[in-house]
């Protein structure tokens, strides 16, 4: 039996720009209405182009921003940050990797303080216990023991961002925001760290919220896709259905704009140029 | 004959820990009319090799080739001054960052004229004349009023538009454009890649392709060189390369990509990397 760990319903989100002297003031529809869910242990790929408001939506998921409407569910609560703030207990729940493994670092902290900060601030577990779980947790995301002590700039892109994915999950989240986690990588780099995030998945059963430009990436690792365009869900389904049979333009426009590393497209290619 | 012939080029950066080699006897030639892409990871030495050619690297930088020489001139003997006129005119490059390349304090009209007034000595008339003309070729609306717009006030992929525009305003014979499109949409990018090959095939320009994304090398290149730690690995047309590839690299570099996976892990490169090839090695697997 499928647990639905995420539920939006209908979120919206306005900024409002303030005029000045020659403009006035106006407002921004970041997000306009979207709807979604995941269940336990599977992946939701949100899919779009800069300014769609992708990202808008994740910092509203990780309850960072609060939604102008619309209604949160998370394991089943109702979340609502404009009133009520939030516990703790919701802080530990979601957790967000983003995507540029070089700033979302401290450079003047150790790696080991890295993780054992969101047990410092979340919980009140002994120094001692805060830094056993730091050390398994570097060991579970293919890093070791002798990493504790390092500092942020020892480590190349791809480590930088295991430690980040490690902070994450320091407080046994059940949701995991993944905001272009892979973008920045090298296509070797990427694949290690799409399989790690597949293992930790498997092995914690963790949901992930998986926000990426790049479809051949969100075709291996989406179980549900969501297309957004200009705030709006153009397209929401399964990873099959959406990548057999797209329904809405700007998806199909998507999909023609991929370029196709295989040897038929390749083919298909040479032979228009020689025809021109 | 080649447009541009490197044989064995060495690039050596002094540094506190002693001299670190960036890019390790490589050699490449690109003939005209042809597209060449250049793939690798971050560290490969891929852009540094282009610096390399156009003379764009800093003094902690040794660069030494056996032959390096561009439409009959030896670039290795050239002055600095009459390497500025070959730089920008009939040689130039497309970097990966279009905001940050170009100037934020200059329109982009001043910024397309100066290489005119450079290289062309064209009078303000005819400068303005020919850089509507490019903003129109590389598919900017309206060209006569962006002309007087700032950077600031154009999206990336515009930018990068006028980054082109620069970039072809002398006609240049070789266009070298290092990741032009890494840092944008996948929609965007298939325009700039588009408009990169058409100018490609109108002019009958050499077009340089540096990029580490397998899928822009498919659609755009006629050739390719697979390049690791300063080292090529494999040179190949990219029919073949893709069909079959030789090196362990390659192999390695394209049994990553998302789309090819089998099962429900990706292979990485060190997995393949320093195993024998699966020829030899496919009866034990």
């Amino acid at each position: 039996m499928s647990v639905r760990v995420l539920e939006g319903k209908d979120i919206r989100r306005d900024y409002h720009v303030g005029g000045g002297l020659f403009r006035g003031a106006r407002t921004v529809h970041a997000v306009k209405g979207v709807s979604f869910s995941v269940d336990k242990g599977k992946t939701l790929a949100i899919v779009g182009e800069s300014g769609c408001g992708k990202s808008t939506l994740a910092r509203i998921i990780t309850l960072i921003d609060p939604a102008t409407s619309g209604e949160l569910f998370i394991d089943g609560n109702k979340v609502d940050i404009a009133r009520g703030g939030l516990t703790k207990e919701m802080r530990r729940k979601v957790q967000i990797v983003f995507q540029n493994p070089y700033g979302s670092l401290n450079p003047r902290q150790k790696i080991g303080d890295v993780l054992g900060e969101p047990l410092l601030i979340n919980t009140d577990k002994p120094a001692e216990e805060r830094r056993d779980l730091a050390m398994k947790m570097l060991r579970k995301v293919g890093l070791g023991t002798e990493h504790y002590n390092r500092y942020p700039h020892m480590f190349s892109g791809g480590q930088r961002q295991r430690i980040a994915i490690a902070r994450a999950l320091m407080l046994n989240p059940s949701l995991l925001v993944l905001d272009e986690p892979v973008s920045a990588l090298d296509l070797s780099v990427q694949a290690q760290v799409l399989n790690l995030l597949a293992d930790l998945q498997d092995e914690f059963q963790l949901t992930y919220v998986f926000i990426s430009h790049d479809l051949s990436v969100v075709r291996y690792i989406a179980d549900d896709v969501m297309v957004m365009y200009f705030g709006e869900a153009v397209e929401y389904g399964s990873r099959d259905e959406v990548f057999a049979d797209p329904k809405h333009n700007y998806t199909r426009t998507l999909f023609a704009a991929t370029p196709r590393a295989d040897v038929a497209s390749i083919k298909a290619r040479l032979a228009k140029k020689k025809a021109a | 004959m080649a447009l541009l012939d490197i044989q064995n080029l060495v690039v050596e950066f002094q540094t506190a820990s002693g001299p670190f080699r960036a890019v390790d006897g490589v050699s490449l030639h690109v003939d005209e009319r042809e597209v060449l892409a250049i793939v690798g990871e971050s560290g490969s030495g891929k852009s540094v090799s282009m610096l390399a050619v156009m003379g764009l690297l800093p003094w902690t930088a040794t660069v030494t080739a056996d032959k390096m020489s561009f439409a009959g001139r030896d670039l290795l003997k050239l002055s600095s001054a009459e390497r500025r006129k070959i730089v920008g005119k009939d040689m130039s490059m497309i970097f990966q960052e279009p905001m940050a390349s170009l100037n934020p304090c200059f329109t982009i009209g001043f910024q397309i004229e100066e290489v005119l007034r450079f290289h062309m000595g064209m009078d303000r008339a005819q400068r303005r004349a020919r850089a509507v003309e490019l903003l129109k070729q590389v598919g900017i609306a309206e060209p006569a009023e962006r002309l007087d717009s700032f950077p600031h006030q154009m999206s990336g992929g515009q930018c990068q538009r006028v980054m082109i525009a620069i970039a072809i305003a002398c006609n240049p014979k070789l266009l070298i454009a290092d990741e032009p499109t890494t840092a944008l949409d996948v929609t965007i990018q298939k325009q700039i890649l588009d408009l990169l090959v058409s100018l490609q095939a109108r002019y009958g320009m050499g077009l340089i392709m540096i990029t580490h994304n397998m899928g822009v090398v498919a659609e755009t290149a006629d050739r390719v060189i697979v390049q690791y730690k300063g080292r090529k690995m494999e040179e190949a047309d990219v029919l073949s390369l893709f069909e079959s590839p030789k090196s362990n690299y390659t192999r390695a570099l394209l049994s990553a990509l998302p789309e090819n996976a089998v099962g429900d892990r990706l292979p990485t490169v060190s997995d393949m990397l320093f195993e024998p090839a699966p020829s030899a090695a496919g009866a034990a697997r």
